[in-house]
C-alpha cells in the first residue's frame, strides 16, 4: 500500500461527506422517512444539471440553489401525488424521483457535449478526482470538494444545533410539537432542504446513489445501538467516519490481494457501512439478534426450571410412596407445558437445577433440596393465588383456571403475590380446596 | 431529417427497430400489469431495492464468465446473476425488517445502497481489468436498447409473456389476497406462497427490464403505469388492462424517441414518456384527477352557498323583516356571517338559475320555482334539527350547527327516512325549533 497526499485528501473528503450525511440522515431514519433521502438524492439531478447548463461551470452556489429548490419540490410533489392518488407514499416517491431523475439524465447527456460533466461522476462520485481541483484558502491549497463539504457540514451542524429542540420534538412527536406552536411541517421541509444540500455537497465524493448509504446506514446502525438522541447522533457520525477511513483503505488494499488493481472508494465505503450494519444487527448489546436470541433461551430455561420445581412441589403434597418424585404423568405434563420443556430439552433443565443445587438425584429419582423446596413453594403459591383471584374476581370458568395461572405464575413478583393474598383475607385455599402455601 | 427518422422508427420500418420495439413494449405491458399488484401490496419501493441489488449479481456473473473464458456479454448469464442477487436483496430487506426494530423503508434504503455500493466496487475492479469489455456493464445502469440484439429481445419478450400468462391465470387469487390477505388466508388460500410468487414475478420483471431501462429507473415501469391508471378507474380489472396498455404506450413512445434522437438514453426516454402520461392523467383523470377534484369541490361549495341563501331568504320572509332593500341586505349578511362579496356571488348564482328576481324597489324576491326550492331546503334543515333533538339527544343550541353541515348532502332516500321517523309534519315546512331573532339568527 502506497499512501500519498492524494490518499489523505480522499480520506478527508470521504470523512467529511460521511459525517455530514450521517448527521442529517439520522433524522430521516428517526422520522421513518429514510426513502425520502433516496427520492431526494435521485431527484436533485435535474437541479444540478440545470445549474451546470445555465452557469456553464461547476459553480457551487448555483448547484446548491438548484438542489434546494428541487429538494423542496420533491417533498411537495410526493405529498401532492399522495393526496390525489391515495396511493402509498412509496409509490408517490417512485413516481417523482424516477421522472425527475430521467429528466436530469437526459439533460446531462444532452449537455455533456458542451459542459465538462460526466453522468458516471454524478452517479457514482469521483472521489479520486477531488484532490485535483484545488483552490486557495488563507494561503493553503485545499481541494474545492473538501471546502464545499466543510461549508455544508458547518451549515448542517449549526442548523441542527440551533433548532435542536424543535427537531427533536417534530421528529418524535409531531402532534405535540404542533400543539406547542412548532410547525412540524416547516421543520420537515427544513430537513428536506438540508438533505438536498448535503446530497449535492456529497455527490462529488460518493455520487448521487451511494449518498443514500451515507444518509441511512449510519443512522440505522445507531438505531440498533442506542435509544437517546445525542448518543444516537454521535454513534451515527462515528460509524460514517470509520466507514470512510476503512472504506478507502479497503479500496486500495483488498483488490490487490486477489490480483486486481484498486477499485472505487465510494463503493467500498458503502460496502464497509453495510458490513458495520450487519455486525451491529447481530452483535448489538441489547437489540442484536444474538443478544435477543440469548434472552429468549434464558427466559425459556427459567420458565422450564420453575415448571419442574412447581411439579415437584405438587408431588410433595401427594400421599404415598412416590411423594416428592416426578412420576411418568408429571413428565408428560412437562413436555406439554406451553413454553419451556417443549422447546428446551428437559435434560438441560434438570441439569441446570442440579447445578444450582435445587434438586438432587436420590435412588434414581429427583428430589428437591431444602432451597429447591422453598422455591417450589413460591411457584405453587403464586399459581394458586392466581387461580383464587381468577375464580373470585374474574369469573373465570373452573376448567380455564389452570392454563391462565400456569402462564402468570412465572411473572409474579413477591410484591404482586402479597397484593394478591391480601385480597382473600384468611382464605388460604385455591378454588379446588388445596392450601395456598405461606410466604415464609 | 429528425422527423424522417422518427417516422421510420414509429412505423417500424427497420428490422432492428422492430426487434427492440418488441422487447421494450412487451416489457412495458408486463411491468404495467404486475405493477398494479405491487402497488396494491404497498411495496412499490421494494422493486427499487431489488433492481439496485441486482448490480453485484451482474458484475459477479461478468467476472465468473470471464474467468471461465466465456463471452461476458452474454445476456442470459448476466440476467441470471441479476436474478440471484436481486432475490438475495429482497430476502435481506425482509430479514432486516423482521429481526430489527427498523422500519421497512430504512431496510430498503440499506439494502439498496449497500448492494449497489458493492456492485460499484466490483464494477471498479472490472473497469480496471485489462481486456474486459466493461463498457457493456454501464448500460445496465442507465439502460440502453441500441445494443439489444435479436436473441436479447426474444429472451425479454418470452420472459415477459410467461410472467404475463402467470399473472392472468392467477388474477382471481392475486385480487383476493392483495385486497384482503387476512380473509384470503382465513379462506384457506396459500397466501404466503402467492405472496412469494408475486414477488418473484416482480423480481423477474425488474431483471428483464435492466437492459432496456437500467437499474436506477427500472422501478418506473412497475410503478408509473399503475399509478397513472389509478386516476381513471377504481376497479381492478380495468385498472390492470389500462395499466398494461399505458405501459406499452410509454415504452413505444420512449423507445421511438431514443432511437430517433442523438444522446437520448432509452431508459430515461421511456420514463419521461410514462411521466408525461402520468402528469396528464393526474391533471385530467376522471376518478381522482386534480381538475376533477377541484371542480367537485367547487360544485359542492356553490351548492352550499346557494342553499344557504335560499334558506336565509326564506327565514327572512318568515320573520317578515324585509321592508326595504337595505334591511334585507343587512339581514342576509348577518344571517350567515357572509362578506358582501360572498353574498353578491350567492345572489348571482341564484339569479342565474331564476330562483330569485329583483323587485322594482330593489328587494330580492322568490320566483315560483325558487320558493319551492327554498321551502325544500328549509324543510330538510328543520327535519334534521328535529331529528337531532328527538332521536340523537342533541342540545337545542347545537342542532342548528349539526343540521347546517349535513343539510347539503342529504339524499332523497335519507329525507324520506327522516319523514318516516318524524311523520307528524306531513309535507309542510315545520316551524323552526328556535326563535329566529330579528337578525335571522337562531337563538
Amino acid at each position: 500500500m502506497i499512501w500519498t497526499m492524494l490518499d489523505t485528501w480522499i480520506v478527508v473528503a470521504a470523512v467529511l461527506a460521511g459525517a455530514t450525511c450521517a448527521l442529517v440522515g439520522s433524522f430521516l431514519v428517526l422520522k421513518k422517512v429514510s426513502m425520502m433521502g433516496d427520492a431526494i438524492s435521485h431527484s436533485v439531478l435535474p437541479g444540478i444539471a440545470v445549474a451546470f447548463i445555465v452557469t456553464g461551470t461547476r459553480s457551487g452556489t448555483a448547484m446548491f440553489v438548484g438542489a434546494a429548490v428541487v429538494g423542496v419540490l420533491t417533498a411537495v410533489l410526493v405529498h401532492a401525488i399522495n393526496y390525489y392518488s391515495r396511493l402509498e407514499e412509496g409509490a408517490s416517491m417512485g413516481v417523482v424521483f424516477t421522472v425527475l431523475f430521467a429528466i436530469g439524465l437526459i439533460l446531462i447527456e444532452q449537455a455533456a457535449r458542451h459542459v465538462d460533466i460526466h453522468p458516471e461522476h454524478v452517479l457514482f462520485g469521483a472521489v479520486e478526482l477531488v484532490p485535483l481541483h484545488l483552490v486557495q484558502v488563507f494561503g493553503f491549497a485545499v481541494p474545492r470538494g473538501v471546502l464545499m463539504l466543510l461549508v455544508v457540514f458547518a451549515i448542517d451542524l449549526s442548523v441542527i444545533a440551533l433548532f435542536f429542540k424543535e427537531l427533536r420534538l417534530a421528529t418524535f412527536d409531531p402532534e405535540l410539537a404542533t400543539t406547542l406552536g412548532i410547525h412540524a411541517t416547516y421543520i420537515h421541509y427544513m430537513l428536506m432542504v438540508l438533505v438536498a444540500l448535503t446530497t449535492v455537497a456529497a455527490f462529488e465524493v460518493v455520487g448521487s446513489i451511494l449518498v443514500i448509504a451515507m444518509l441511512i446506514v449510519p443512522g440505522a446502525t445507531a438505531w440498533l445501538l442506542t435509544r437517546r438522541l445525542l448518543p444516537f447522533l454521535v454513534v451515527s457520525v462515528g460509524v460514517a467516519v470509520a466507514a470512510a477511513v476503512l472504506g478507502h483503505i479497503a479500496a486500495i488494499t483488498v483488490p490487490p490481494l486477489f490480483g486486481y488493481v484498486d477499485t472505487s472508494t465510494a463503493g467500498s465505503m458503502a460496502t464497509v457501512l453495510g458490513c458495520i450494519f450487519f455486525v451491529a444487527m447481530f452483535c448489538a448489546p441489547e437489540q442484536g439478534i444474538i443478544a435477543r436470541g440469548f434472552d429468549v433461551v434464558r427466559l425459556r430455561l427459567s420458565i422450564g426450571t420453575q415448571d419442574v420445581l412447581g411439579l415437584l412441589a405438587r408431588a410433595a403434597e401427594r400421599p404415598g410412596t412416590d411423594a416428592g418424585r416426578l412420576s411418568a404423568s408429571d413428565l408428560r405434563t412437562l413436555r406439554r407445558s406451553p413454553f419451556a420443556a417443549r422447546r428446551v430439552k428437559l435434560a438441560a433443565i434438570l441439569g441446570l437445577l442440579r447445578m444450582k443445587g435445587l434438586i438432587a438425584l436420590r435412588n434414581g429419582s429427583y428430589e428437591m433440596t431444602v432451597r429447591g423446596k422453598e422455591q417450589g413453594r413460591q411457584i405453587l403459591r403464586s399459581h394458586r393465588l392466581w387461580e383464587r383471584y381468577f375464580y373470585d374476581d374474574g369469573n373465570v370458568d373452573m376448567s380455564e383456571l389452570h392454563p391462565a395461572a400456569d402462564v402468570l405464575e412465572h411473572y409474579t413478583s413477591a410484591r404482586l403475590g402479597d397484593d394478591l393474598s391480601e385480597r382473600f383475607a384468611g382464605e388460604y385455599s385455591d378454588p379446588q380446596g388445596r392450601p395456598i402455601p405461606d410466604k415464609e | 431529417m429528425m422527423v424522417d427518422r422518427l417516422l421510420r422508427v414509429l412505423t417500424l420500418a427497420d428490422y432492428n427497430t422492430r426487434v427492440v420495439m418488441f422487447g421494450t413494449v412487451m416489457l412495458g405491458v408486463t411491468g404495467g400489469v404486475v405493477g398494479v399488484f405491487l402497488l396494491l401490496r404497498r411495496r412499490a419501493l421494494l422493486a427499487d431495492a431489488v433492481s439496485h441489488a441486482a448490480l453485484p449479481g451482474v458484475a459477479t456473473a461478468f467476472m465468473l464468465v470471464m474467468a471461465f473464458g466465456g463471452d461476458p456479454r452474454s445476456l442470459p448469464l448476466l440476467l441470471l446473476g441479476a436474478l440471484v442477487s436481486g432475490l438475495l436483496g429482497m430476502v435481506c430487506v425482509l430479514m432486516i425488517s423482521r429481526y430489527t426494530r427498523l422500519s421497512q423503508d430504512a431496510a430498503l434504503g440499506i439494502v439498496l445502497s449497500v448492494f449497489f455500493g458493492f456492485g460499484i466496487v466490483l464494477l471498479g475492479i472490472i473497469q480496471r481489468m485489462r481486456g474486459a469489455p466493461a463498457a457493456g456493464l454501464n448500460h445496465f445502469i442507465y439502460g440502453r436498447t441500441a445494443s439489444m440484439i435479436r436473441s436479447d429481445a426474444l429472451l425479454i419478450g418470452v420472459a415477459a409473456i410467461v410472467v404475463l400468462v402467470i399473472t392472468v391465470l392467477l388474477f382471481k387469487e392475486f385480487r383476493l389476497f392483495t385486497f384482503d390477505p387476512g380473509f384470503a388466508s382465513g379462506d384457506g388460500w396459500p397466501v404466503h406462497r402467492l405472496d412469494a410468487l408475486l414477488m418473484t414475478l416482480v423480481v423477474s420483471v425488474t431483471v428483464i427490464g435492466l437492459q432496456a431501462v437500467g437499474i436506477i429507473l427500472v422501478i418506473a415501469i412497475l410503478v408509473l403505469p399503475p399509478a397513472t391508471a389509478r386516476f381513471w378507474t377504481d376497479r381492478l380489472a380495468p385498472m390492470v388492462v389500462l395499466s398494461g396498455v399505458l405501459g406499452a404506450i410509454g415504452a413505444y413512445a420512449g423507445t421511438a424517441l431514443s432511437a430517433s434522437m442523438p444522446r437520448m438514453p432509452a431508459g430515461a426516454a421511456i420514463v419521461v414518456s410514462h411521466g408525461s402520461l402520468f402528469v396528464l392523467s393526474m391533471l385530467f383523470g376522471r376518478v381522482r384527477g386534480v381538475l376533477h377534484e377541484l371542480s367537485a369541490q367547487r360544485r359542492l361549495s356553490r351548492r352550499t352557498l346557494k342553499q344557504n341563501l335560499l334558506r336565509a331568504l326564506y327565514e327572512c320572509e318568515e320573520t317578515g323583516d324585509i321592508a326595504t332593500p337595505e334591511t334585507q341586505t343587512l339581514h342576509l349578511l348577518r344571517a350567515r356571517g357572509w362578506s358582501p362579496r360572498e353574498l353578491r356571488m350567492a345572489i348571482r348564482l341564484l339569479r342565474r338559475e331564476k330562483s330569485i328576481y329583483q323587485s322594482t324597489d330593489g328587494r330580492w324576491l322568490f320566483s315560483e320555482a325558487g320558493r319551492v326550492r327554498a321551502a325544500r331546503v328549509t324543510r330538510n334543515h328543520r327535519l334534521w334539527e328535529v331529528y337531532l333533538l328527538e332521536h340523537a339527544d342533541t342540545a337545542p343550541a347545537h342542532v342548528d350547527q349539526g343540521a347546517d353541515y349535513i343539510e347539503h348532502v342529504l339524499g332523497d332516500e335519507l329525507i324520506s327516512e327522516l319523514e318516516r321517523a318524524i311523520p307528524r309534519f306531513g309535507k309542510v315546512v315545520p316551524a323552526s325549533v328556535h326563535v329566529i331573532d330579528s337578525a335571522g339568527r337562531p337563538t
